[in-house]
C-alpha cells in the first residue's frame, strides 16, 4: 500500500517538475520576446514593420467580423436576460446601464480574447509548429537570424496593438446590441436608456477592460509560440500542441481575468 | 578550414544512453569537397549538426577558420554562421514566401544593400542554379529537384566560404542528382567553396568527392579519396558499396536477443 502511495508521490513529483519546466520555458521565451521587441530596437536594431503590418491584418482586420458578431449577440442576450429579472423589480430602464457596465468591464475583453485564442492562437501554433518540424526554424538559426525576433516579435506586436482595438469595437457592438433589443423588443425609451447607460458607465470600467485585453494578448501569443517552438517530431505533435495551445490560453485567460478583476475590485 | 578533434556525443541518460559519436576527428580542407557517408543512424547527420552549431559536443573541439565554435556563445556563433550556407535535406525553404523572397532573405537581413541590387543578386544566384524565371513561385509549386536547387541558391546568397549539404540527393531522380552534383562541383572548383556533404548516395559521393569519410556507429571506419574507398578491403565498406542487406552491418536493428525476448513474452 505504501508502495503505491510512494509511486503516486513520484508521479506527482514528476508532473510537478514537468509543469515547472513548462512555466520556466514560457517565462524565458517571454523575456526573450520582450527583449527583442522593445529593448533591441533601442540598441540600434530597429524592428521591421512590414511583417508586423501583415500580421496585424491577419490577426486584427480578418477577425473583425467574428468579433463583431459575437459581441453584438452577447449584448442582445445580456439585454434579454437582465430584462427578465429587472422587469420584476420594475427597473426595466436599467437594462442599458447593466449591459454597458458588464460589456465594458468584463464580457467585451473576455469574449474577444477567447475568440482570438481560438482563431489566432491556434493558427500561430499550427503555422510555427509546421515550420519547426520542416526545419525552417533551424534554417533561420543557421542563417544567423533569431527566430524569436523574426517570427514571434511581429505577431507579438500585432496582437498587442490589435486586441485592444478589437476590444473597443466589441464593447461598442455589445452596447449597440443591448440598445437595439432594449429599444425594439423590450420597449424601453431610447432617451432614458442612453441616459442611464452613460450615468452608470465610468471611464475606469473601460480602461480596466483595455488593460485586461493587453494581458490577454500577451497570453495568447506567448502560449501559442511556446507550444509551437517545443514541437519535436511530426504532424501528430503539431495537432496536439495546436489543441493544447487553445485550451491552455483559454484557461490562462480566465485565470488572469479573475486575478485582474480582483485587483480592480479591491484597489479602485 | 575546419578541423574536428575527438568529439563525442551521446543522447539520453542511464540505460537509454546512446553513444552517437565516439571520438570523431576529421579535417575538411579549403576548397575541397569532403563527403561523410554511412548508413542511416551512423551518426553522419549528428556530425553536421555539430559543425553548424546546432549541437554542442560532450567533449572535443571544432575549429572553423581558426576559432573554436564549441566555446562560443550565441552571438559569436551568429558571426561564424554568416560565413556558411546550408542545404537542408528537406530544403527548408520558407513556405509562406516566394522563391525570390527566400533567396533574398539573408541579403535583406544581413546587408545594407538597396532593393534593386538585391534583386539583381537574386537573379544571378537563380541563374547559377539554372532556375531564372521562377522568382514569383511559392515553394509548394516546385518539384523536389527544383526545391533543392532553390535551397542551394539561398544557401549561397551571401557568398559563403563553406557550404554544408545534408543529403543533397535524397529522394531525387538520377537526372536531378546529376544536376545537383554538377552544381556542387562548380561551386567548389570555380568559387573555391569548401563543401561538406553528408550523404548515403554512394555513386554521387564517388563522383564529386575529393575525400570520403565513412562512418559506422559513430566511428570512422574508412577515410580517403574515392579510389581508396573503392579498393578498400574492409568488409563493412564492401557491404556498403555492394548494398548487401546482411553482413558485418547487421540486418536486424534490435538491441535484444530474439530468443530472450520471445521467452520473456511467453511468461505473461
Amino acid at each position: 500500500m505504501f508502495g503505491s502511495i510512494g509511486r503516486k508521490g513520484f508521479e506527482l513529483k514528476d508532473s510537478a517538475e514537468t509543469f515547472l519546466k513548462e512555466v520556466s520555458g514560457i517565462w524565458f521565451l517571454t523575456r526573450e520576446t520582450l527583449y527583442c521587441s522593445f529593448i533591441e530596437p533601442l540598441k540600434g536594431k530597429p524592428n521591421k514593420w512590414g511583417p508586423v503590418w501583415v500580421q496585424m491584418e491577419e490577426v486584427g482586420v480578418k477577425s473583425t467580423v467574428i468579433v463583431f458578431l459575437v459581441a453584438f449577440l452577447i449584448g442582445v442576450i445580456l439585454a434579454f436576460q437582465t430584462a427578465y429579472q429587472l422587469e420584476q423589480l420594475g427597473a426595466l430602464e436599467f437594462v442599458g446601464a447593466l449591459v454597458g457596465v458588464a460589456v465594458t468591464r468584463e464580457l467585451g475583453p473576455l469574449m474577444t480574447a477567447l475568440v482570438m485564442a481560438g482563431r489566432v492562437g491556434a493558427s500561430f501554433t499550427a503555422e510555427m509548429g509546421t515550420m519547426k518540424v520542416s526545419d525552417e526554424i533551424l534554417a533561420l538559426e543557421t542563417m544567423a537570424l533569431n527566430p524569436v525576433k523574426f517570427l514571434i516579435t511581429p505577431r507579438f506586436l500585432a496582437i498587442l496593438i490589435m486586441l485592444p482595438c478589437l476590444t473597443v469595437m466589441a464593447d461598442l457592438m455589445g452596447i449597440l446590441g443591448g440598445f437595439f433589443i432594449g429599444v425594439t423588443t423590450l420597449g424601453i425609451d431610447p432617451t432614458p436608456y442612453i441616459d442611464n447607460s452613460l450615468d452608470r458607465m465610468q471611464l475606469k470600467d473601460f480602461v480596466s477592460g483595455i488593460i485586461k485585453s493587453i494581458v490577454f494578448a500577451g497570453i495568447i501569443v506567448m502560449v501559442g509560440s511556446y507550444l509551437a517552438f517545443v514541437i519535436e517530431g511530426g504532424a501528430e505533435k503539431v495537432g496536439q500542441n495546436t489543441r493544447s495551445s487553445v485550451v491552455v490560453s483559454m484557461i490562462l485567460i480566465i485565470i488572469a481575468d479573475l486575478f485582474f478583476t480582483a485587483i480592480f475590485f479591491f484597489f479602485t | 578550414m575546419i578541423s574536428v578533434t575527438n568529439i563525442s556525443k551521446s543522447f539520453g541518460e542511464g540505460a537509454k544512453r546512446i553513444q552517437v559519436l565516439d571520438n570523431f576527428s576529421a579535417d575538411f580542407e579549403r576548397g575541397k569537397i569532403t563527403s561523410i557517408i554511412g548508413g542511416s543512424g551512423s551518426g553522419k547527420s549528428t556530425v553536421l549538426r555539430h559543425l553548424i552549431g546546432a549541437y554542442k559536443p560532450d567533449s572535443g573541439k571544432i575549429i572553423i577558420d581558426g576559432e573554436d565554435i564549441t566555446k562560443m556563445n550565441n552571438e559569436q556563433m551568429n558571426e561564424v554562421r554568416k560565413k556558411f550556407g546550408i542545404l537542408f535535406q528537406s530544403g527548408a525553404l520558407f513556405n509562406s514566401m516566394t522563391v525570390e523572397d527566400n533567396v533574398a532573405l539573408p541579403l535583406r537581413e544581413h546587408t545594407e544593400l538597396p532593393m534593386s541590387t538585391i534583386k539583381i543578386m537574386v537573379t544571378m544566384k537563380l541563374e547559377m542554379v539554372g532556375l531564372r524565371g521562377c522568382e514569383h513561385l511559392k515553394p509548394a509549386q516546385l518539384s523536389g529537384g527544383m526545391l533543392k536547387r532553390i535551397a542551394l541558391a539561398r544557401a549561397i546568397s551571401l557568398d559563403p566560404k563553406i557550404v554544408f549539404y545534408d543529403e543533397p540527393s535524397a529522394g531525387l531522380d538520377p537526372i536531378s542528382i546529376g544536376v545537383i552534383d554538377k552544381l556542387m562541383i562548380d561551386l567548389s572548383r570555380k568559387m573555391g567553396i569548401t563543401s561538406i556533404v553528408v550523404t548515403h548516395e554512394l555513386p554521387s559521393a564517388m563522383r564529386i568527392s575529393d575525400k570520403i569519410i565513412m562512418l559506422f556507429k559513430g566511428k570512422i571506419i574508412a577515410e580517403g579519396n574515392p579510389e581508396e574507398i573503392r579498393n578498400s578491403q574492409d568488409s563493412r565498406v564492401l557491404q556498403f558499396i555492394n548494398g548487401s542487406p546482411d553482413g558485418p552491418i547487421p540486418f536486424s536493428k534490435s538491441q535484444k536477443d530474439y530468443g530472450e525476448e520471445l521467452k520473456e513474452m511467453s511468461l505473461y
